[in-house]
């Protein structure tokens, strides 16, 4: 009950983060240049070894279109060599991962889709300010014409992470969740068919884990992109997911809604979900 | 056998990289701005530096040789010596160590640090080529910089000779006396014989360079040990490579 009220609360405050920028207008360049489609995902049987460290068991999971599904594990357990199998970075043993129907190893994948991921240590560029770190899609892929659409697009996209009047910052001059927001403002730009958030909460203080929880949320309200969070921040995944998938020693053991993950009779879930200090 | 599969690995990653980075040099124009920010980086890293061990190593040049050709009354022959050096060996060598220590290092460090903080794979995501982005213009900047490098330095390293040989009693020659033989030897194919070595240097140390800072993974201790390895690597590539391409000189009637 308590969980409940609490959750409530935190759904009341994530009107903060994104739809204050909406409304004031700049946050809705972007929201009307965004035009996600609904895709969803596919993967199929994925088996990953590295030498004798088997590491991905064979994962099979479908991700709905427009849902925001959190694959939570504990450390070690291949949450983040799945999601870089499924961003591309890393190729399987064995089995495919599809997106809206493509397998992601595809020559012409990219020329279709498009997939966005934060990254745990954020990744952006020391030498580029942070508005060229948002940026740096669109004038390499040179999507805009005129500079100014380009700028318009980035201040549209800080704003929405709530970094408006940081553009001209340098990396290194911000803090972790702000370089976290960066991150997720550089993936917005590139108008990606999914999000990907690698730990997104990893080294942030409360605050923070809440502005970065509230975004994610945010995005899947009002954005509905389809979203994969890879995170052992068991309040993170319960905030923001539709579904949750648990992740545990390279296998799949459990796929749920919050509900039906926190009413598992699942030995390993109950073991991984239940409060460290009580 | 691990090492022979390392050597092996590490050949052709190098000859990969080297003609992917050729590849890309047909986006050279678009991408001029990223040349130019590296040239600005290079030049700024190497100009100062290079002036003072030009100076004294042309200095050192004219010290060494002046005193034992002005035994035999051949001190006259000190600017041509100095100046023959200074181009076809000394010059390519000492630029060439000069921007593998100073800029290939940061090359390799940047790089290296870029892949272990997941820089790297953020430009894949976003469908930047790597290669393209980030070897390419310190590729195309150094095959540039090291053969103008090499010119300033020369000039400079002959001024250095100069001085010595007019300040130094015992050799004790005229700046019209050394310049003389010094334009009277120093041709121009001599000039070309450096500058084909230092352009083929310059390939050397910006493709190992950005090879090794590529392949790092790990953390802060690992971006150290690459930086050191980049740099032995290109040194000792720089000098095994001096002795083959003095061959191909020689032999094409170039030296």
């Amino acid at each position: 009950m308590e969980r409940k009220i609490q959750e409530q609360n935190t759904n009341n405050n994530l009107s903060g983060t994104m739809s204050s920028t909406q409304q004031n207008g700049s946050g809705r360049v972007l929201l009307d240049y965004l035009k996600c489609a609904a895709v969803g995902v596919s993967i199929e049987n994925i088996q990953r070894s590295f030498g004798d460290n088997y590491v991905l068991r064979g994962v099979t999971l479908d991700i709905e279109p427009r849902e925001t599904v959190v694959i939570l594990g504990k450390s070690g357990s291949g949450k983040s060599v799945l999601m870089r199998h499924i961003i591309g970075l890393e190729c399987p043993d064995s089995g495919h991962i599809f997106v809206a129907g493509e397998d992601i190893n595809d020559p012409d994948f990219k020329k279709n889709h498009v997939l966005a991921m934060v990254f745990q240590s954020s990744a952006l560029f020391n030498s580029l300010s942070v508005a060229e770190n948002v940026a740096l899609y669109l004038r390499e892929h040179k999507i805009f014409a005129e500079e100014s659409r380009i700028k318009e697009i980035v201040s549209s996209a800080l704003d929405i992470v709530g970094l408006q009047g940081k553009e001209d910052v340098m990396p290194s001059q911000i803090s972790g969740g702000m370089k976290r927001r960066v991150a997720a403002a550089r993936a917005l730009v590139m108008n990606p068919d999914i999000i990907l958030f690698d730990e997104p909460t990893a080294g942030l203080d409360p605050m923070m884990t809440r502005t970065m929880g509230d975004l994610i949320r945010g995005l899947n309200d009002k954005v509905e992109i389809t979203q994969i969070v890879v995170t052992h921040d068991i309040d993170l995944a319960f905030y923001v997911a539709d579904r949750i998938a648990i992740l545990s020693e390279g296998q799949i053991l459990e796929v749920g809604t919050p509900d039906q993950i926190r009413s598992s009779t699942n030995s390993g879930v109950i073991d991984f979900i239940k409060p460290q200090f009580e | 056998m691990n090492s022979v599969m390392e050597f092996f690995r590490t050949t052709g990653g190098l000859l990969g990289l080297f003609m992917e980075t050729l590849y890309w040099c047909k986006s050279a124009i678009r991408n001029s701005d990223k040349v130019f920010a590296q040239l600005y980086i290079i030049g700024n890293q190497t100009l100062p530096v290079g002036a003072l061990i030009a100076l004294f190593s042309g200095g050192v040049l004219a010290l060494q040789a002046g005193p034992t050709l002005a035994q035999f009354g051949l001190e006259e022959n000190v600017g041509g010596l100095v100046g023959l050096s200074l181009v076809k060996e000394i010059g390519p060598i000492m630029a060439s160590i000069l921007i593998a220590g100073r800029v290939g290092s940061a090359m390799t460090a940047e790089l290296a640090s870029m892949s272990v903080y997941e820089e790297i794979d953020a430009l894949k995501t976003m469908d930047i080529n790597p290669i393209r982005y980030l070897v390419m213009p310190r590729f195309i900047a150094t095959v540039i910089a090291l053969p103008v490098l090499v010119i300033y330095m020369d000039v400079i390293g002959w001024f250095g000779g100069a001085l010595v040989s007019v300040v130094n009693p015992e050799i004790h020659l005229s700046f019209d006396v050394y310049y003389r033989n010094l334009s009277e030897l120093v041709d121009f194919t001599a000039v070309m014989n450096g500058l084909i070595k230092s352009m083929f240097f310059g390939i050397i140390i910006s493709i190992v360079c950005c090879y090794v800072g590529l392949k790092t993974k790990g953390g802060p201790r690992e971006i150290g040990y690459s930086v050191t390895k980049a740099v032995v690597m290109s040194f000792v590539l720089v000098l095994v490579s001096d002795y083959y391409i003095t061959r191909i000189l020689l032999f094409l009637n170039l030296d």
